[in-house]
């Protein structure tokens, strides 16, 4: 077997001359053609100034596949790119032609150290170290340690200020027996009537006079209301006494990750969430048909007041949104 | 002596009195670097950081990182008087009111997509051509860590405009921190200060973003390329080029002038794209609410695999013990990616424990030479870009009229099934060129003429490579397998019996190999021609 030969490295190949290296006409040209690249780029740079100056904001120009195009935004930017671009290309025309193209060799050296300098390394580790008598002091290493794995709790402990304790926040809504449901965001309460078969509209709990409503409200409390032909629900009777002619309600928060679930099929009566596609059957109280959703959208119970306005029977039964390790269902 | 040198003697002096550093100059302007396009990735990647520091500074001039209720009367018709924070609406003040601010927000954005696209391509090419082994894990790691912090930077960034989509993206962030068990309502009540979306994580992770992030970074490409420096490039086999010298150009002037020259044509490009494409136009969302959401919302393509794998999770939801555990988010947002950029930064060490290579290496790698390498990568690669596929799955149903179920079932299954199936292709790939290299490094290559030998036979003329092509074709070695038995030469199992057994499985097929051509074959079958 050791008589096989492998090929063998012929060397760095000869070195081939550039034109520009042996021709002083083509050296010429390679000087000019790297001039006329830097100054296309101060050509770039005047065209940003003239943009800057003479083009207002609001003009558009029409161009094809861009469309409409903001022109002083265009000419700002076409002209910015071209005063960096042609710098670039100068200097890289420049290097490829007329700076020297001699590859060179250099030696590479192991990192390693040299076996003296390691031992000696260690030596004075020992020694340095030593003379401290961490090895020794297990007393002092001991209570050393234990300061040092304490001192983390006070910044830890500085930090508890970022926010309040969750408690029940994430359990509780706006929701109440008897709030009106008011339409987002006009905040007008809401008739049976004024919702035809088929529609949708976004509802907020009605709040109490003077009451600033939060995103955080928003947050917890958006509804969407579908109206549906009653026949169409296919729900066991509690569910049934929950919707009110053909009228049902569902938390818009999605239960998966808390988007908005904003889509409704008319035709399908399937509600999907655009963030990742969780789908729910409208018809069967918002059961998950589709998607990485573990858990329906939680239903509120509604009915009308004496007025004749859509209210809630009651708050939420259970948490809406994403789940959370203190959730009990 | 003219005045110009004069003058630059007296500088250098002066500074060379005071620091010494004409020593170290000296021997560093004419370091050599060898010449290959693909080592462009990696500067791509420094040089759009640069460019995000400079548009980025330039913003933070005008953007008020604050979630106050504001009400807008801009240049901007469609959204006067609508209620919105002070974040959206400085946002929409340097889109349409102060000049050049649109152009540089584009300009900051584009170089946030090309800096995160040139860190995986640089990733891929070290990983390919096995850049990372002996003496550079440091490197790998910190790229590793680098990409890692590019994800969450980049995340940060479009989420501080506050405009519809990027709440949207804040929310799920929120629900993937609430679902950690134990302590998840708590961890997303300190972060947000409060409930969601509260009035404070703009403001924060603004700092995280400008100040905190930044200087890792800075940090990290630091030591980076210091590291670099210090242990020379690697370069490709080739003529002359071992693993103890490296071939190339002196950095004066050769890469002074390359490496200067193509900061500026990247940043070029980079504007270019700022002035004719636009991206994240913020003012056609709106701004958030979490009662609404737009169509076809989706993350940046480097968040998109990961919203995809979070897309297609099963729903999987634990209840018990009056707690909940939901797996649907846990698995595809927290414990895959810490699997997969676990491995990333382990790899080294698991290639070096498969192999039993722990030599320094300053030669690169045909991916071809290392078939069971270029397969996992392939194989990872599959599976990043199955979850990216499905991160979009609304906008390619549309597209290629598909359902979003069809896609979503598709990458379930596909998830599971196409990467090995693209491990064992990949493999059997590099082993074909691996023949096929053989093939013309013992017969040449194939010209097309055809000539008659006078008795009448057609022949084709090969025609044989240089000695520079067949050395680079061949120089590669081909390790044997490591020669590991489970049990010691009495028969008994040695300690370890499973670590070894597995160890030497992987060592066979990290090992699998087409003999590589050697002289003395290429001499026997010329002796067999005449």
């Amino acid at each position: 077997m050791s008589d096989i030969q492998k090929f063998q490295d012929p060397g760095l190949p000869e070195h081939v001359h550039r034109k520009s290296d042996i021709d002083p006409d083509a050296e010429k040209r390679a000087e000019r053609q790297v001039a006329i690249l830097f100054l296309l780029s101060a050509v770039g740079t005047v065209g940003t100034v003239v943009s800057y100056i003479y083009i207002k904001s609001t003009s558009f120009v029409y161009l094809p596949i861009l469309g409409n195009t903001n022109a002083a935004q265009l000419g700002l930017g076409v002209g910015l790119a071209a005063s960096l671009f042609f710098i670039g290309m100068g200097a890289i025309h420049w290097a490829r032609t007329l700076m020297p193209d001699n590859e060179v060799i250099a030696e590479r050296h192991e990192f390693r150290s040299e076996e003296k300098d390691r031992e000696e390394f260690v030596v004075t580790v020992k020694e340095q170290a030593g003379s401290a008598g961490l090895g020794r002091r297990s007393l002092i290493k001991r209570s050393l340690g234990l300061a040092l794995g304490l001192v983390g709790v006070s910044p830890l402990l500085l930090l508890r200020d970022l926010g309040p304790l969750p408690k029940k926040a994430l359990s509780t809504t706006n929701w109440k027996a008897g709030t009106r449901l008011v339409v987002d965001p006009s905040g007008q309460p809401i008739k049976p009537s004024d919702l035809e078969v088929g529609s949708v509209a976004q509802v907020l709990p009605e709040l109490p006079a003077g009451t600033e409503r939060t995103l955080e409200n928003t947050g917890t409390d958006a509804v969407l209301l579908i109206r549906l032909r009653p026949e169409d629900f296919n729900l066991d009777a509690k569910r049934l006494s929950w919707t009110l002619d053909g009228i049902i309600a569902f938390s818009k928060i999605c239960s998966h990750m808390g988007c908005a679930v904003a889509l409704y099929e008319q035709q399908t009566h399937h509600l999907l969430c655009p963030c990742h596609q969780s789908t729910f059957d409208v018809t069967r109280a918002a059961k998950v048909i589709f998607g990485p959703a573990a858990r329906p959208l939680p239903q509120l119970a509604i009915t009308v007041d004496a007025d004749g306005y859509l209210v809630a029977q009651q708050g939420f039964t259970e948490p809406i949104g994403p789940s959370f390790w203190e959730r009990s269902s | 002596m003219s005045l110009k040198e004069r003058a630059a003697g007296g500088v250098a002096n002066y500074v060379d009195e005071r620091t010494g550093a004409a020593k170290w100059l000296k021997k560093n302007l004419t370091k050599v670097f060898p010449d290959h396009w693909s080592f462009m990735l990696g500067e791509v990647a420094l040089y759009s950081f640069v460019i995000l520091l400079l548009s980025g500074t330039f913003l933070t001039f005008w953007f008020n990182p604050s979630q106050t209720d504001v009400v807008y009367h801009g240049a901007y018709a469609p959204l006067s008087n609508v209620s919105m924070s002070a974040a959206y609406e400085s946002t929409l003040h340097i889109s349409f009111d102060v000049r050049g601010g649109l152009l540089m927000r584009q300009i900051h954005h584009w170089a946030a997509l090309l800096f995160m696209a040139a860190i995986v391509a640089h990733l891929l090419r070290v990983f390919f051509t096995g850049a990372f082994r002996k003496p550079r894990e440091f490197n790998w790691i910190i790229g590793v860590g680098l990409l890692t912090l590019g994800i969450v930077e980049g995340f940060l960034g479009y989420s501080l405009p506050d405009d519809l989509l990027s709440g949207t993206g804040i929310r799920i962030a929120e629900a993937i921190i609430q679902a950690i068990p134990v302590v998840g309502s708590y961890l997303a009540f300190f972060a947000f200060g409060g409930a969601f979306p509260g009035h404070v994580f703009i403001p924060r992770i603004y700092i995280v973003h400008v100040l905190l992030l930044p200087g890792a970074f800075l940090a990290l490409i630091t030591i980076h390329l210091m590291l670099v420096w210090y242990q020379k490039h690697t370069q490709y086999p080739g003529p002359g080029r071992t693993e103890k010298n490296v071939v190339g150009y002196p950095l004066l002037p050769i890469y002074m002038a390359k490496a200067g020259g193509f900061f500026f044509i990247v940043f070029g490009v980079t504007a270019f794209l700022g002035a004719v494409a636009s991206i994240n136009p913020i003012w056609l969302y709106g701004p958030y609410t979490p009662g609404q959401i737009s169509a076809g919302s989706q993350p940046d393509w480097y968040m998109g695999w990961l919203d995809g794998l979070v897309r297609m999770a099963p729903p999987l939801e634990t209840h018990a013990f009056g707690h909940t555990i939901s797996w649907n988010i846990l698995i595809p947002g927290l414990i895959i990616p810490g699997i997969m950029f676990t491995g990333l930064a382990l790899y080294p060490f698991i290639e070096s424990w498969m192999t039993g290579d722990k030599r320094e290496h300053h030669l690169l790698d045909r991916p071809r030479n290392n078939p069971n390498r270029t397969a996992i990568g392939a194989m990872a690669l599959s599976f990043v870009i199955i979850s990216l596929l499905n991160g979009g799955n609304d906008i390619v149903a549309t597209h290629f009229h598909l359902t979003i179920n069809e896609i979503m079932w598709f990458t379930r299954f596909g998830l599971i099934i196409v990467p090995p199936i693209v491990f064992v292709i990949t493999k059997r790939i590099c082993l074909s060129l691996q023949r096929a290299d053989r093939e013309i490094v013992l017969h040449g290559k194939e010209t097309g003429r055809l000539v008659m030998l006078p008795h009448g036979e057609f022949i084709e003329v090969h025609e044989e490579l240089s000695p520079e092509k067949k050395w680079t074709l061949t120089q590669h070695e081909q390790p044997a397998p490591l020669e590991i038995t489970s049990t010691d030469r009495y028969g008994v199992p040695a300690p370890g019996g499973i670590k070894a057994k597995l160890r030497a499985r992987m060592s066979i097929a990290a090992t699998e190999q087409i003999p590589v051509p050697t002289a003395t074959e290429a001499k026997e079958l010329e002796g067999g021609h005449h």
